[in-house]
This record gives structure tokens, sequence and C-alpha cells, in this order.
């Protein structure tokens, strides 16, 4: 079992507020990411689960029962921090060891323990060094050895992999995900990294200042993002959002162009809204029955796509695009846009629209 | 193997084996730099050599006009009088060095035991009104001691604290325990606290944590603020004469002056006992000054 709820968390530094009633449900056996931007209250939460963080309001269950007032010790969680947190002066067989060693487990078991963990974990070389002798990315392992070497209910990661080289990371994205399989445990990972969160998680829940904005699978996340900032932060490119409302059977932007209006909103006339578009569902190059005139604004080649930067009326939209694409700025050209795959939101309360009949 | 022409024939990097150019920065100091730290090095160092000299001087010696800089008689006399009275026994002064011991160690010790932890406490922990606690420790260090030297006698008066060692160490420990708060607070802030979260999850408890983990780290820390705590202690004056009053009691600084002021001054004597109470803390400063360069270095420690 490793089953990790928390139950409208509230904890202040000062005048800020770092968590403003949180509440995640993780089940059990899941790789559970908290996304957001720095400053969300992302560690925060972690460090509430962990038990390292008083709070002001609010509870966390472990298995079903209260642990809110339990010492980080008897929580039986491991963690890996941002910093990684290495003990400077013991070697790295003794910093994991140290998890085995608190709870007092014989020498040939914590021997036999630590031998598995650096085979798994590629590090066996490095256990007679102490960590400043490590590279970011040995650190890295050594951190997540010393959290996987026990068998706690669940396992807490900091940013684990902010601090090393893209390589690297990537590396360890399919590395963890493999460990997760493998052991079938309960992971809470904190990111503020989309891609990290959209390729790892089984849920992701997105906060902002402090609140939770949406819980999902990335999938969900992505493709029904509830409100138009989880738009804006997840995704790469930027989803455009234009400001337009419904009139009969078309969307009229405030910048004049028209489109026909989806068949599944039920916006009522009139009503200020945004309409989200990602890039992938625009399109330069195809012909369509929906289209926004528009006006080249520039090209950003990726290698692998061309993002293409298209006024229109004062707003830029971003449109994904064969690398081979090219252009002049200022040229006139049409976007096709895939109105079935577009979000609604209230311009007021950016809310996304119930999208019920789609 | 196959070698290539260009690899078969390389010299190897060319060394260059002139000598780097000599600046005025370097071994060869400039005659004012070497002036100027002679003049300073001759006027803080020759009361020092002067004690040295007159310690081990005979009294004609000492009193001799014009002064003897190298040409007298050798004589360790006034070392075996610090120690050793006239009619046999251990002396006065020998009785006020061990005193100096006792109360400057056991009020360090104290003073450590009991700063460490606070400073430990006001690093880590949300205490209510922080600064404005640290500030009031702090602002216990504002006052020099003969402003409540007054104060204190009466106090100590009434608690029965007049002429005893117990009272010379409370009070040395009260006016180190916050130069300690102080000083180890700054040492602790270096540490990062993620080493007793990580501790606390591994199954530490928080004291557990600080002792296996923080503490160690904090060692060079406390062997410099100790070693300053130590420095006031053992040459402390204004307490230790206003306190005390009898010879088994009193500490070595006013047990010194105490030597001065009669009908004659035993000048050989004054100096060995002199250079007797400055070789300890010379020593000991001698024996940490690898921590004392790490204590005031410690922001470079690699985290």
């Amino acid at each position: 079992m490793g089953t990790v709820a928390v139950y409208g968390l509230c904890k202040s530094f000062g005048k800020v507020q770092a968590m403003d009633g949180v509440t995640l449900d993780v089940p059990d056996g899941s790789f559970f990411v908290v996304l957001g931007p720095s400053g969300a209250g992302k560690t925060t939460t972690l460090r509430a689960i962990a038990g390292l963080e008083k709070l002001d309001a609010g509870s966390v269950r472990l298995d079903g029962t209260d642990a809110t007032g339990d010492t980080p010790a008897a929580r039986d969680l491991a963690m890996v921090f941002q910093n990684y947190a290495l003990y400077p002066r013991h070697t790295v067989y003794e910093n994991i060891a140290s998890p085995l060693r608190a709870r007092r487990r014989s020498s040939s078991e914590i021997a036999a323990a630590v031998e598995r963990m650096s085979t798994l974990l590629h590090i066996e070389p490095l256990l007679r060094r102490r960590p400043a002798q490590l590279s970011g990315g040995e650190m890295q392992r050594v951190a997540l050895a010393r959290a996987l070497v026990r068998r706690p209910r669940a396992f807490l990661m900091d940013e684990p992999l902010t601090n090393l080289d893209l390589k690297l990371r990537v590396e360890m994205r399919t590395e963890l995900t493999r460990i997760h399989r493998s052991l079938g445990a309960t992971f809470v990972y904190v990111t503020n990294d989309q891609v990290e969160a959209l390729s790892m998680a089984d849920q992701v829940a997105v906060l902002k200042e402090g609140k939770v904005q949406q819980v999902g699978t990335p999938a969900e996340v992505y493709e029904r993002p509830a409100n138009q900032w989880v738009a804006g932060f997840v995704g790469s490119p930027q989803i455009s959002l234009l400001a337009c409302h419904a009139e009969g059977d078309r969307l009229v932007g405030a910048d004049g162009w028209t489109l026909p209006r989806p068949r599944w909103t039920t916006a009522e006339d009139g009503r200020p809204l945004l309409l989200g578009l990602r890039a992938e569902d625009l399109s330069v190059e195809r012909r369509g029955n929906a289209s926004l005139p528009g006006e080249l604004y520039g090209l950003e080649p990726l290698g692998d796509r061309t993002v293409v930067d298209v006024r229109v009326g004062t707003e830029i939209l971003k449109v994904k695009a064969r690398p081979t694409v090219t252009g002049t700025p200022g040229e006139r050209l049409l976007v096709t846009v895939d109105l079935d795959r577009a979000h609604l939101f209230d311009a007021g309360t950016g809310l996304a629209l119930s999208e019920a009949g789609r | 193997m196959a070698v290539s022409a260009h690899e078969a024939v390389s010299p190897g990097p060319v060394r260059d084996h002139t000598p780097p150019a000599r600046r005025s920065g370097g071994r060869g100091r400039s005659v004012l730099e070497v002036a100027l730290l002679t003049v300073l090095a001759v006027v803080m160092l020759f009361p020092v050599l002067w004690m040295i000299e007159t310690s081990i001087k005979e009294n004609r010696d000492v009193y001799a006009i014009p002064a003897k800089f190298f040409d007298f008689k050798v004589t360790l006399d006034h070392f075996r009088d610090v120690f050793v009275a006239s009619g046999g026994g251990p002396s006065t002064l020998s009785v006020s060095f061990l005193n100096s011991v006792v109360v400057a160690g056991v009020s360090t010790v104290l003073a450590t035991v009991l700063g460490v932890p606070a400073a430990w406490a006001y690093s880590r922990f949300g205490v209510k009104a922080k600064k404005d606690q640290l500030f009031f420790i702090l602002s216990t260090r504002f006052m020099p001691p003969v402003v409540v030297v007054i104060p204190i006698f009466l106090m100590y008066r009434q608690a029965g604290l007049i002429n005893t060692q117990l009272g010379l160490i409370l009070i040395y420990a009260a006016f180190n325990v916050p130069f300690t708060i102080w000083m180890m607070k700054g040492f602790v802030d270096e540490v990062p606290p993620e080493y007793e979260d990580a501790a606390m999850l591994d199954g530490y408890t928080r004291l557990q944590a600080f002792r296996r983990y923080t503490l160690p780290l904090l060692l060079p820390g406390i062997a410099a603020t100790a070693v300053f705590a130590l420095i006031f202690s053992w040459n402390e004056f204004v307490f230790a004469i206003f306190l005390t009053s009898s010879d088994n009691v009193r500490t070595a600084p006013p047990a010194i002056a105490g030597l001065i002021g009669g009908t004659t001054v035993d000048w050989g004597l004054v100096a060995a006992a002199s250079v007797v109470f400055a070789l300890p803390v010379l020593v000991f400063a001698y024996l940490v000054r690898k921590h004392l360069v790490a204590g005031v270095t410690l922001g470079a420690v690699r985290r």
C-alpha cells in the first residue's frame, strides 16, 4: 500500500501564501507529478507530505490514516532533494546506507541492499568516494539510491532532474519511469518542466500560486485544460489565445476575423471569450474551410519543425510547420484552423467553457 | 600500428624556459614595503620582546642604565618564583594560574554548550520575534563590563557569589553566550538545512539528525568560537578584580597586576608571570589555527 492524500493544506511564509488549500489524492502505485512554475508551492506541498513543514491548516493522510502530526521518520517516506542533500562527510556507501542504519538493520542486510542499489543505478565504482568527488549526474544517482534502498510507503522527489544537463535529464527520465514500473511504488514527483510531467506521469496536478488548477492524466491536462492559465502553461510552443465572442453560428474576433462557431460550444452571443489554438492544430500549408487571414511575422526553425509566427490583427499566432517552410516577413497568408481541437475560455474568469457536446 | 607522419615527428609541446617576469608584488618586495613592515613589526613586537627579555634577566640587569639588550646573564629564577613560593610549596601566582584555567575553561564549555544549540535553534526554527530576540542578545554586549560591575557586585553579594570561582564562571559564561550564539548562528546558517531534513526522512529524530550530520560540520566553527570565548575569559580583568578578593580564588590578571604597586616592584617576576600567562592562549590559537581559518572561510566550503 502507498496512498498519499492531502486536504486543504495552507501555509504562509510571512506575507507569501505558499499553499492555499491544496488538496491532492495520490493513488497507490501511481507516478503522480505536481507541475507548476517556480513559487507555485510545489516544494512546500512535498515537504508538507514529508512532515518537514509545519502547516497552518490542512491534514495529511498516508495509507488512509491521519499522519498530520507525525514526525518525518514515522511517516515512512523517502525523498530525493533538489540539491540532493548528500551528507558531505560520509562516503557514497554510508550515504546510501543511512536510511537502513537509522532503522537499525543488520550490517549484512545493509551491505546487500547497498550492493543491489549500486548495481541498479550503475554506481558501484563510486561507493568509497565522498559527494564532493562526484559529478552532478553521479550525485543524482546516489541521492536516488539513498531513497530507493528502502521500500517506504511512497517516494517523494523534488525536481530531481533540474540540476542535470539536457542529455542526462532525458536519460534519467526513461530510467525513472523504468524504476517506477519495476517497483510498482507510489511516486510523488515535483517539477516545473512540463515535458517531464507529460512524459512520465500517470497523473498530473497543476499548481499555481498555492492553488491546484487541475488534476488529470497528462492527456487530459493537455487536451482539456481546465482554464486559460493551464492551457498557457502546458504545451510548447505556448498556446495562442485570441479575444473573440460568439455571434449566431460564427465566432467573431476582436480584430474583425470570423470563424465558424464550433458545434460543441454553448456560449451565449456577445459573451467575451478567448479562443485557444495550439500550434499543431494550425497550419499555413494546408487548405481548409476554416481559416484566418494574417501576415508572416517571423520564422523559428527548430530542426525537426519550424514555428511560424503569424500576425492576425494585433495578436501573434504560433503555427507549427514543416522545417522546409519559407516566407518573407510581411507576406500575406491564410492560417487553417482545426476547430474541433480548439479551446474556448471565458475571458472574464479564464475557465474553460463546458465541452460536454464535444 | 599506423602512425601518421605528423604524429611521428611531432616534438611535443614547446617548453618555454624563460622565467616569468618579476613583478613588484612578487617575491621582490619594494624597499618602501619592507621598511614599513619593519617599522610596524618593531612597534608591535617590542613590548613582547622586552617582556620576554626582562623575564630572563637578573634583577640588576633589569634596572641597568643604559638598558642591556643582548649582553646580560640569562636566568630562569623568575620563572621558578612564579610557581614556587620562597619558603617552598606552590606560590600564590601558581594558584591564580590554576584558578584562571578552571574559570576560563569551565565558562567556555558552559557558553559553548548553551550557545551552540541556541544558535542552531535561531538558525533553523521560526522563533517568534527572532530579530528582536537576537538584537536583545547582542545588546548585552553593548555595555562595557565596568558599567555593570557595581550592580553585579551588589547582586553577587546578596547571592553569596562574591569571591567564588562559580561567580566568575557564571559572569564570563553570561558574557560569552551571546557572542557564541551570534558567531555560531553564522556557521549554522552556512550548513544547508536539507542534511537534517534528509536525515529525518532516513528515520532519525531532529536531534539525532543535528548530532550526526550538522554538528560535525560545525566543529571548525565551534573551535573558532570557543577560542575567542576562552581568550575573553582568560584575559578578563575588571570583573576578576572587583568580584574576587582572596588569593585562593583570584585569577591571574588581577594577581599579576597586584605584583605592581608595592614599595619595590619585582619586574622580573612580573615579566615572567606575564610570559606564562600569554603562552596558553598563543599555544591554543596555534593548535586550532587551521580551524580558525576554516571558520573564517566556511562560506567557501562546497555544498
